[in-house]
């Protein structure tokens, strides 16, 4: 239970995806000029990571891995360098069937997340995720708490980020500087603060 | 090669390195420009692989652009791209392990580096694939000419070195550099940026961002007259 907690402290606070690792910085910059915004995206990632994450690694422990086959009676294929696209595919298809499905029962959620859940493909804090999962060899019940810290941690930032940019505009920036300028030195800044966090150890 | 390099090409070609920069400028693929910039030798294997990945997905997607119905066109796009990078992983893995392995995930993440998407999207889905192709090394060069600014700093001032050869003579060795070591933290990569795009906005203000919240200059009282 222990390495389970230090693994989702360590994914929420010390490698956080998008002030360490600078994953999914894209809709991070784009997205965050609202915290509302940012919150909604922020969720929908939390949950698409917290799906996605769990199913890669099953896809890849029973298909993918080395000799993973076995249980088919297939012995000696290696088809790990299939990953990258199953990872793709996975994500591409469980994102399109969460939009089915949030649509047909949960109509709320989906005009409050319905915009967003399209870009969330393309977002690579998620098949960042899934890759780290695989590159760090996590096993089924690591990769379900990997997801959901990682996720959090995501959204964390990334609401955040908005807070501070929602104040940052009765700042006098110089010309050059305003919007994209101001958010990149904004963003080193939270990364540096996050820093703070590495070393810990639960 | 003149007949090669029309307008059409030159323009494509050059415009993305300053004038329409897809970090800079469009905000596209962001993350693997911060994390691998801290040497010099990974941000070249990137910027190359980048480049390579995004000109020939886009001839790919240009070449049968008139035979995707649009509405499965991103996963054909994704499917195409992904595909590619198997290909760059494989010979990397192959040819270059340390590298890779320094690289770690982020030669993967060029499947959903918008740059990429962006290009398909953009441009490769309306124009034939020579365009396209060119359009793809062109938006590459941007993106590679900014990492390998950002990662001149990071590994000069970092480490002293520039490719691992020894620029600055560093204070442990009995030289005069002592290294900062903050510039190969991840938040040196924002700084830098940040600071790359104030400076090519005060170059080219053009590109300055309109001022969404403009505060009122403060009202002076009776003795405020200067």
């Amino acid at each position: 239970m222990e390495a389970y907690i230090s693994l989702f402290v360590k994914a929420v606070f010390i490698e956080n995806l998008a002030l360490s690792f600078f994953l999914g910085m894209c809709t991070f910059i784009a997205v965050s000029k609202k915290i509302a915004t940012a919150m909604g995206l922020g969720v929908a990632v939390l949950v698409v990571q917290a799906i996605t994450v769990p199913a890669n690694n099953m896809v890849y422990h029973t298909l993918l891995k080395e000799d993973a086959l076995s249980w088919m009676g297939i012995k000696g294929v290696d088809l790990s360098f299939l990953a990258l696209l199953s990872c793709i595919g996975m994500i591409a298809a469980l994102v399109q069937i969460l939009e089915m499905i949030l649509d047909k029962f949960f109509p709320a959620l989906y005009h409050a997340l319905g915009v967003f859940l399209p870009l969330i493909t393309v977002n690579c804090a998620i098949l960042g995720g899934s890759l780290f999962m695989i590159e760090r060899d996590y096993n089924f019940g690591e990769s379900v708490t990997y997801g959901i810290g990682s996720g959090l941690g995501w959204a964390l930032a990334i609401t955040l980020m908005a807070g501070i940019r929602e104040k940052l505009k009765y700042s006098d920036i110089p010309a050059g500087l305003q919007g994209l300028g101001i958010t990149f030195i904004t963003a080193g800044l939270m990364s540096l603060g996050f820093m703070a966090f590495s070393g810990i150890q639960l | 090669m003149s007949a090669v390099l029309n307008d059409e090409t030159k323009k494509v070609l050059t415009t993305p390195l300053v004038n329409d920069n897809p970090i800079t400028l469009q905000v596209l693929g962001i993350c693997s420009a911060l994390a691998v910039t801290s040497q010099m030798s990974t941000s070249l294997i990137m910027a190359l692989a980048l480049t390579m990945v995004t000109a020939f997905s886009s001839a790919a997607i240009s070449a049968i652009r008139n035979h995707i119905p649009s509405s499965i066109r991103i996963i054909v796009q994704m499917t195409i791209i992904a595909s590619l990078v198997i290909v760059v992983d494989q010979f990397l893995k192959a040819f270059a392990y340390e590298i890779s392995k320094q690289l770690s995930v982020f030669v993967g993440l060029i499947i959903t580096n918008c740059i990429v998407m962006g290009r398909a999207e953009g441009y490769a889905m309306k124009n034939p694939p020579l365009e396209s192709f060119m359009d793809g090394i062109g938006n590459g060069l941007g993106y590679s000419l900014i990492l390998i600014i950002v990662a001149f700093f990071r590994e000069t001032l970092g480490s002293g070195k520039l490719l691992g050869f020894e620029v600055f003579k560093l204070a442990k060795d009995g030289g005069w550099y002592d290294p900062n070591g903050l510039m190969l933290l991840p938040p040196s990569a924002f700084f830098i940026i940040g600071l790359i795009i104030w400076g090519v906005r005060q170059w080219k203000p053009n590109q300055v961002e309109k001022v969404e919240f403009k505060i009122m200059p403060i009202a002076h009282g009776e003795g405020g007259h200067h």
